[in-house]
């Protein structure tokens, strides 16, 4: 609970400035607070200059002395459909760093079916240690074999630090990886890094849409997890001399008992450039105004070979389906070229394409939000400007 | 057979507007919505039951006000509410929610499916609804997009979502699953519906009555904590091409062949 | 907002809150579409069923909600708010289910309209035809007793949700000399022998309404399909009539409400001179008209829906006055609309070009708002007759 020292407050109203949820409010000169909005952040506490603010149970304790049993860092491969997924890669490049700053080793784990022949790679890409469950019965992914396994090597090994994707099948199972561990999980980090002084990892990710950007630290438990979306982190440049052992882990069947089967995998046609990978994008927003009008917007794409993006007022009404949508609850993309077409740039959908490097806006609302975040704007209808720039950009490559 | 579906209730994102020079959220004037994946888990639900009988019971972890989503969950079609409500389990983090929830399913003597939305468009992590399995030992799904109940094997045949397509899973009974927006379209609220919300009583769980220790719950039971927040710097050249339409694009093309895209 | 208290109950505030609800995020979406397409409501339709809004007016005991013509007006006004096409669809159900209300058998009673409220069955009424309009007495369609069966001879014209509807009220000749008492009311059902539909007709506006003929080509029906009383033919048309038009009213209001709203917004933000339009005063004052007109038109509307449902039995001119005021209002504030939005007014890409088409027909459906000012007028005759 927050709790108001009335004595030392004196109004000056810095903790109703600063408060994110509009929890506080300044009446009679001294400030209140509503415990219902209130999240307990703590932003204010750190913001009043007399002192009158504390949470009630938030002391951080200290990390205790059976924490130093927890050491290294590890990353969690992605391995799927018989192959190991590139943001493998980007976790070991940003672990790398943590695991450098508290020199300890970085590990990573294997977890699969057939999969000795991926060691050399995740050594390449910055492992020192890489732990190996290889059995047959985890050839396919299913979420309570894996989440035991992880479990057991987890309690085995004790890594203080433990960094996934937050791909589909990290979202999946992770989260109950450390449920049955019961250690905190930040998803979705788009920064991390360590503080020396007690080895806590700093979990940097989005809140409320993308409105704030919420540190986050995990002080009594252990391991403190994190998982990282694709395409957020970068991998380091592959090593061919690093060396690294191999811990080959053996596991009891009983691990992979479970009541669950999968039946089917399919892999599904990719209709157009995929998203994740394309270095052009051109993106639908309501502003198309009908799904007849998004053939402008394919044709574009297809001009520039690049791939078709959505947002989620586009997704809801149909238009396209949810694999094109980019956003807080869709996909999120860093092409080289972003082109929102009727987009107005609601938060939900920046926060999935801010990391584009170059982003034109089109829209005919000159206050749409998209033109604050975007490098070239063009105020004016769709169906004026596509067209226009679909003939401009053929004649140019003489077509 | 029981359905129980876990809801929350979100500010709505679309009326979320953020003041850039204050920095904060204006907050005034936003509605309180239930989150849009959990209409679509309590739609699951309720179609599930029409098909083969039994009762949905729709819980919430929240303050008092949460209550409204619950009786907004009573006029589409679910059987009855309960709202967990405590001052002490504010400031939760998703394993201390999960705590929580399972505490709450328990209490109602467990359930056949439990029904989440994939994730809550506020705290965004997609984990309670995994987390809540693992706590109560069920077999689960995450990002579901079809289901099909075999009453006879006792199994839910489902669709589950990933990147480049999707798999086919069969669950034993009992299994929670976390919903897409595509699996169904919820229906709009019923006018009896909403007269039977308005009067239908939703009992109010707390600490005392789930049982729970305070320390495990609430901000005092989250391993992880909020240090600092701030609002996110955002550069941008944002220049707006003047002219007509032709000067607009004409404009664009030079700039994106200055930068060697074109 | 300054809005008018109308100290609305809770549960009527409910049925404003559904049917606003309803015409947000299933109607606008795609009433565009379905007006182009000419295609029938079908997913809305189901989307009212479910929400209950098809037994508004019908009692619990067969289903509905047990409310009056003003609960029906404050979920028309809301529904038209989207668009009146699809309102019409939904609230010629009513039409063809009132008649069955107020004059059927309990058996009758049971048998249908549990269906209708439900929303599991769409009504229609027919009465029009191609000789008969505001004549309806030089209606010719006849049904003649045969043994346990009234057999059906004639073509009615211009019914709404004809061809879709699963139960119709009929209108029929059984006495032609016998005047006012020369017709009598019928039940029949989609699926009786003799009875077809003529092609769907294309229209100025209301396109998403489907809009038949009805054929009877000695079309057989059970003798217990008479509605009412042998001879009580056109008094239950006119009690019908008398019952729904303030419902046209209230449609009415919700699409010039609809009108007004674009109108403004479009004034707000469209700059011409260097300024928004809406600062010039020739545009201020036809909004301000527009405005004023749509208050009155709606309490005149929930003044008479009210007053009927007080038990007011005299209600034939007030119903009138209720259709008439309304649907003029509706009119003249569409027209108002495309003429303030100007150029882009007269364009498809925006709503108004819509509701100007789709408001004519307001003033020529339920009674021609030239029959209303009769009614009215025979009754202030009528009243102002001094009694010796």
């Amino acid at each position: 609970m927050l709790i108001i020292d009335k004595d030392k407050c004196t109004g000056c109203g810095e903790c109703e400035e600063v408060c994110a949820f509009g929890a506080i409010t300044i009446k009679d000169d001294t400030a209140e607070v509503d415990h219902d909005m209130c999240t307990l952040c703590g932003t204010c506490v750190d913001t009043c200059p007399s002192g009158a603010l504390t949470i009630e149970g938030k002391e951080e304790r200290g990390v205790e002395s059976d924490k130093a049993d927890w050491r290294g860092v590890w990353i969690v491969a992605e391995y799927r459909l018989g192959k190991i997924f590139p943001v493998t890669f980007e976790l070991l490049g940003c672990a790398r760093k943590l695991a450098d700053k508290l020199d300890v080793p970085l590990s990573a784990v294997l977890i699969g079916s057939n999969i000795k022949q991926f060691i050399d790679e995740l050594i390449k890409y910055g492992a020192d240690r890489v732990y190996v469950v290889d059995h047959p019965g985890l050839d396919k992914f299913l979420e309570q074999p894996y989440s035991n396994v992880l479990v057991h090597l987890v309690k085995e090994y004790k890594p203080e630090i433990i960094l996934a994707g937050a791909t589909a099948q990290g979202r999946s199972y992770i989260p109950a990886v450390a449920t049955m561990l019961e250690t905190g999980l930040t998803a979705d980090c788009t920064e991390l890094d360590v503080r020396i002084e007690d080895r806590a990892l700093l979990q940097t990710r989005p809140a409320f849409g993308g409105n704030l950007l919420a540190t986050i630290v995990c002080p009594n438990h252990r391991p403190q997890m994190a998982t990282i979306r694709p395409h957020v982190m970068k991998a380091l440049e592959p090593d061919e001399s690093r060396k690294a052992d191999v811990i080959e882990v053996k596991i009891d069947d009983s691990l992979l008992e479970t009541s669950s089967k999968v039946v089917d995998s399919i892999v599904e046609e990719q209709t157009g450039v995929d998203l994740a990978n394309a270095d052009i994008i051109i993106t639908a927003g309501r502003g198309m105004e009908c799904k007849e009008n998004l053939s402008l917007v394919e044709e574009l794409a297809k001009l520039l070979d690049g791939a078709v993006g959505a947002t989620r007022a586009v997704t809801d009404a149909g238009w396209l389906s949810e694999r094109h949508q980019i956003g807080q609850t869709g996909k999120t993309v860093s092409p080289k070229l972003y082109i929102g077409c009727g987009v107005s740039g609601a938060i939900q959908h920046i926060v999935g394409m801010k990391g584009s490097d170059i982003i034109v806006a089109i829209n005919k609302d000159p206050d749409a939000p998209i033109f604050d975040v975007s490098t070239y704007g063009i105020v004016g209808d769709v169906k004026e400007v596509l067209p226009k720039l679909i003939d401009k950009i053929k004649k140019e490559r003489g077509l | 057979m029981r359905f129980v579906v876990c809801i929350k209730q979100v500010p709505d994102a679309a009326s979320v507007r953020f003041d850039p020079e204050k920095g904060t959220l204006i907050r005034e004037g936003v509605d309180s919505i239930i989150n849009p994946f959990d209409l679509n888990a309590i739609e699951a639900a309720v179609q599930l039951k029409e098909q083969v009988g039994g009762e949905v019971i729709c819980i919430s972890m929240g303050p008092p006000q949460a209550e409204a989503a619950l009786r907004d969950a009573l006029a589409l079609g679910v059987d009855s509410a309960v709202l967990l409500s405590d001052r002490a389990f504010a400031g939760a983090d998703t394993l201390a929610t999960t705590r929580t929830l399972a505490a709450g399913i328990k209490k109602l003597g467990g359930a056949d499916i439990v029904f989440c939305g994939k994730q809550a468009i506020d705290g965004d992590t997609a984990q309670v609804g995994p987390g809540l399995a693992a706590r109560l030992g069920l077999n689960y799904a995450t990002c579901v997009s079809e289901l099909e109940f075999k009453a006879e094997e006792n199994i839910l045949k489902v669709k589950r979502a990933w990147e480049e397509g999707y798999d086919i899973l069969e669950l034993k009974l009992p299994a929670l699953l976390t919903v897409l927006t595509c699996i169904n379209t919820p229906r709009v609220p019923s006018l009896k519906g909403k007269l039977k919300a308005k009067k239908a009583k939703i009992p109010v769980w707390g600490t005392n009555e789930l049982g729970l220790d305070a320390s495990l719950v609430g901000l005092s039971g989250s391993p992880t904590q909020v240090v600092t927040t701030c609002v996110p710097k955002f550069e941008a050249k944002r220049e707006i091409l003047e002219g007509e339409v032709d000067d607009q694009v004409n404009a664009l093309v030079e700039r994106l062949k200055e930068v060697g895209i074109l | 907002m300054g809005k008018v208290n109308y100290f609305l109950t809770e549960e009527q505030q409910m049925i404003v809150d559904l049917a606003r609800q309803i015409a947000e995020e299933k109607i606008v979406p795609v009433r565009a579409e379905l007006d182009e397409k000419e295609e029938f409501p079908w997913q809305i339709m189901k989307d009212l069923a479910q929400a209950d809004l098809f037994g508004l007016y019908i009692p619990e005991e067969y289903g509905g909600l047990g409310g009056g013509c003003f609960e029906n007006c404050l979920a028309l006004e809301q529904l038209a708010w989207g668009c009146i096409a699809v309102t019409t669809t939904y609230a010629a159900s009513a039409l063809g289910g009132y008649p069955i209300l107020l004059f059927g058998t309990e058996e009758q009673k049971s048998k249908y309209l549990p269906d209708i409220a439900s929303g599991k069955k769409l009504a229609a009424f027919g009465l029009t035809e191609a000789n008969a309009g505001s004549d309806a007495g030089a209606i010719q369609t006849t049904a003649v007793e045969d043994g346990d069966y009234w057999v059906l001879n004639g073509t009615k014209q211009w019914i709404t949700n004809g061809g879709e509807a699963e139960i119709y009220t009929i209108i029929a000749l059984t006495d032609k000399h016998k005047g006012p008492r020369g017709a009598s009311a019928f039940i029949v059902e989609k699926s009786d022998p003799g009875f077809s539909f003529g092609k769907k007709e294309r229209k100025m506006g209301l396109r998403a309404s489907a809009t038949r003929e009805l054929v009877f080509n000695d079309c057989r029906i059970p003798k217990d399909r008479l509605l009412g009383r042998r001879g009580q033919g056109f008094i239950i048309a006119m009690k019908t009539l008398d019952l729904a038009r303030p419902g046209i009213g209230a449609i009415g209001v919700g699409l010039a409400q609809a009108a007004l709203d674009e109108a403004v917004k479009y004034a707000k933000q469209r700059i011409q001179f260097g300024q928004p339009i809406m600062s010039f005063q020739a545009i201020q004052h036809m909004l301000a008209d527009m405005a004023t007109q749509i208050e009155a038109a709606r309490a005149l509307v929930y003044s008479v829906a009210r007053t009927i449902d007080a038990g007011e039995k005299d209600i034939a001119k007030l119903a009138a006055m209720a259709k008439l005021f309304a649907t003029d209002v509706a009119m003249k504030v569409t027209v108002d609309a495309v003429q303030i939005l100007g150029g882009y007014g007269y364009m498809k890409d925006y709503p108004v070009e819509k509701m100007m088409r789709d408001a004519k027909i307001l003033q020529i459906y339920e009674g021609t708002n030239q029959i209303q000012r009769n009614v009215i007028g025979q009754a202030l005759n009528k009243e102002y007759t001094i009694k010796k």
